[in-house]
């Protein structure tokens, strides 16, 4: 059995070393082969640690498996394989191997079964995923790449601090759930929610995938976030601020998409509210909201990367990727409008697509729960989600104006990828039964029920009415919203040049203080001892005779007085 | 080519009349089905409907509201830092 030696992660790793070497159809071949034989591998394994053994004195599982990291395993894998087809006819030599070292390592993440497994890999995926911003060969795409890298080594530096804090205290690396009872658990949180893309630090992720290049950004929309939503499902579960971190980013990422110009950064906000929902999921806890979660993590991986697929073909047809200079595509791109559709109905979560199966078991946990708050907050975004990517994104790309422009579809890879998710989109949404066998619990829920279907229908059509109806408020202008990245894009460089020339001024200061008092040291020196002064001139004998005289009278006086 | 049917006023009418046959169905559907409410509110008549607009809406002007602060020309950040490229 093969699964018992193979690592799923090592390989496709392995592969995306191998594909900085290989050309043509042999690049093909291992790009599309390798993450299938992972997805056999880990569908294969049995459950429980496949590897051990002890590093640096330290107990480790470098391989183990279970319902949850099987689940996140899988749709991994599936993703390598969907993004490697979509990105065959990528030019850049760096993309793909770095995609793969990427997807790779965030296979070992989710099935690492211990922290220092799952920290090493972690670190790996920062590394992949800063590589392939790098590779879209563009002076801005190098800048967010760094800013990208500060920002995942920073949330890297305090979940190894909070690792290495939890094994000192427990003296075990085991993986399994924590409470906020320590320093280190709350660091090693506080780690997992930056790359999650939680606040205060969200602005990372609109700043820096967009910035990737027409194929970059599928793979960099499914990994990074969707191993922050397994390792909080892991170690988190029930923790109830995670409930309002997840409705911060739920609605963070609505209200800044409806703002966004640029059609990549829409489809990053949204990245960052459907995480939201996942997040909110973990908090409330249940076995149905934590099943929710899961799933959604699961579908939101093949619809986001089926909507930056069709995003990712409008780019690469025109090069433009601002709504005010799009608009009109569905003529010349049908098939690449209807994709996008789909992944947008999905999205949304439509009855008949995948994101209504599992988006609703998160609402029903909330309900269950009788947690009438965050029942009514997470009702307004699911209305939200169709307004900000649902209708929004395909009607300024595809729709609205004519911009004149008339591009072909893409080429056969790119619409093969589409076609493939687009599939999985409406399949999921209609047999989900395979999906809800994967998930970690059995709750026997049940999606389809008539007060369910018409409920979501209402509030989704009459979300699509707000948007027509409320259409000259959407209208795109050429601007940006500032975001907490202002305060290390812009406050920390002004605030470092200010302090600089501070330094330099209190520098010129401190030198002038001290040439004054050298001068006026260097004077006074000069008139006592210079060759003219009361110390250095000759004196003549009988005042010095005068001098000694004084001075032998006063010991006498001195001695005998 | 701005004839295809998609756009011609025509069609535009119709779409719309067709999307408000639909919600008005969705609405009546709604006392067709046997619904099991968590709470009170999901009792009150045509919910999702109203529910669905009035959050949209305030969404929007939420996020209109928030751009007087927030809202710079795309350039903003290039000015800064294409020096250091």
């Amino acid at each position: 059995m093969a699964s018992a030696w193979l690592h799923p992660g090592l390989l496709v790793i392995a592969a995306g070393l191998a594909l900085a070497l290989l050309r043509g159809p042999a690049r093909a071949a291992v790009a599309l082969a390798a993450p299938l034989v992972a997805l056999g591998v880990v569908l294969d394994a049995p459950a429980g640690a496949a590897w051990s053994g002890t590093w640096l004195g330290l107990q480790v599982q470098p391989l183990a498996y279970d319902a949850l990291s099987r689940l996140f395993a899988v749709i991994f894998a599936i993703m390598a394989f969907a993004g490697g087809l979509y990105a065959l006819n990528q030019k850049s030599r760096l993309e793909l191997p770095a995609a793969f070292v990427y997807a790779g390592s965030a296979i070992g993440a989710v099935l690492a079964g211990d922290l220092v497994t799952l920290f090493v890999c972690w670190e790996l995926m920062a590394v992949g995923s800063t590589l392939v911003i790098w590779s879209a060969g563009t002076a801005p795409a190098y800048r967010a790449s760094m800013r990208y890298l500060a920002i995942h080594l920073l949330g890297g530096v305090l979940l190894f601090a909070g690792i290495a804090g939890h094994v000192a205290a427990t003296g075990s690396t085991g993986f399994e759930r924590m409470a906020l009872d320590a320093p280190a658990h709350w660091l090693i949180l506080a780690g997992f929610l930056v790359n999650a893309g939680a606040p205060p630090l969200s602005a990372w992720l609109p700043d820096a995938y967009p910035e990737a290049s027409w194929s970059g950004m599928v793979f960099l929309s499914a990994f990074t976030t969707k191993t922050a939503v397994y390792v909080l499902l892991r170690g988190f579960p029930g923790t109830e601020l995670l409930v309002w971190v997840g409705l911060f980013m739920v609605f963070y990422g609505i209200v800044y998409a409806l703002l966004e110009n640029d059609m990549r950064r829409i489809l990053a906000y949204s990245i960052v509210n459907q995480v939201g929902f996942m997040v909110t999921g973990i908090g409330i806890g249940t076995e149905m909201a934590l099943n929710g979660a899961a799933a959604h993590a699961f579908t939101h991986i093949i619809y986001k990367a089926l909507l930056l697929m069709s995003a990712g073909s409008v780019l690469y047809a025109t090069q433009k990727r601002k709504c005010t200079d799009l608009g009109g595509l569905f003529r010349t791109m049908p098939l690449t409008a209807a994709c996008g559709t789909i992944g947008a109905l999905a999205i949304s979560s439509f009855p008949l697509t995948s994101g209504f199966v599992s988006k609703s078991m998160i609402s029903q946990a909330a309900g269950d729960e009788h947690l009438l708050w965050v029942w009514l907050a997470l009702a307004a975004a699911t209305a939200g989600v169709f307004l900000h990517a649902g209708i929004k994104f395909p009607w300024f790309v595809f729709f609205q104006k004519d911009s004149g422009l008339r591009p072909d579809e893409p080429p056969l890879n790119m619409r093969l990828a589409m076609l493939l998710f687009a599939a999985l989109c409406i399949g999921l949404g209609i047999f989900y039964q395979p999906l809800y066998a994967l998930l970690p619990f059995s709750t026997g829920f049940v999606p389809y029920t008539g007060s369910h279907v018409v409920v979501q229908l209402e509030l989704l059509l009459f979300s699509g009415l707000a948007f027509f109806v409320m259409l000259p408020m959407l209208r795109r202008t050429l601007t940006i919203t500032l975001d907490a990245d202002w305060f290390y894009r812009r406050l920390a460089p002004v605030l470092v040049t200010a302090g600089f020339l501070a330094l330099r001024a209190m520098g010129r200061t401190l030198a002038m203080a001290r040439d004054g008092g050298m001068r006026r040291i260097g004077a006074a020196a000069l008139a006592l001892h210079g060759p003219q002064a009361l110390f250095a001139r000759t004196w003549t004998t009988g005042g010095m005779v005068l001098w000694a005289a004084l001075l032998l009278a006063g010991y006498l006086l001195v001695v005998y007085a | 080519m701005s004839d295809h049917w998609l756009v011609r006023p025509s069609s535009i009418r119709l779409l719309w009349r067709v999307f408000i046959a639909v919600l008005a169905l969705t609405v009546v559907a709604e006392f067709l089905v046997a619904h099991h409410p968590h709470f009170r509110i999901e009792s009150v008549a045509g919910f999702g409907a109203w529910y669905g607009f009035l959050a949209c809406a305030g969404m929007i002007v939420f996020a209109k509201g928030l751009a007087l602060f927030l809202k710079r020309p795309d350039t903003y950040y290039e000015d800064g830092e294409s020096r250091d490229g």
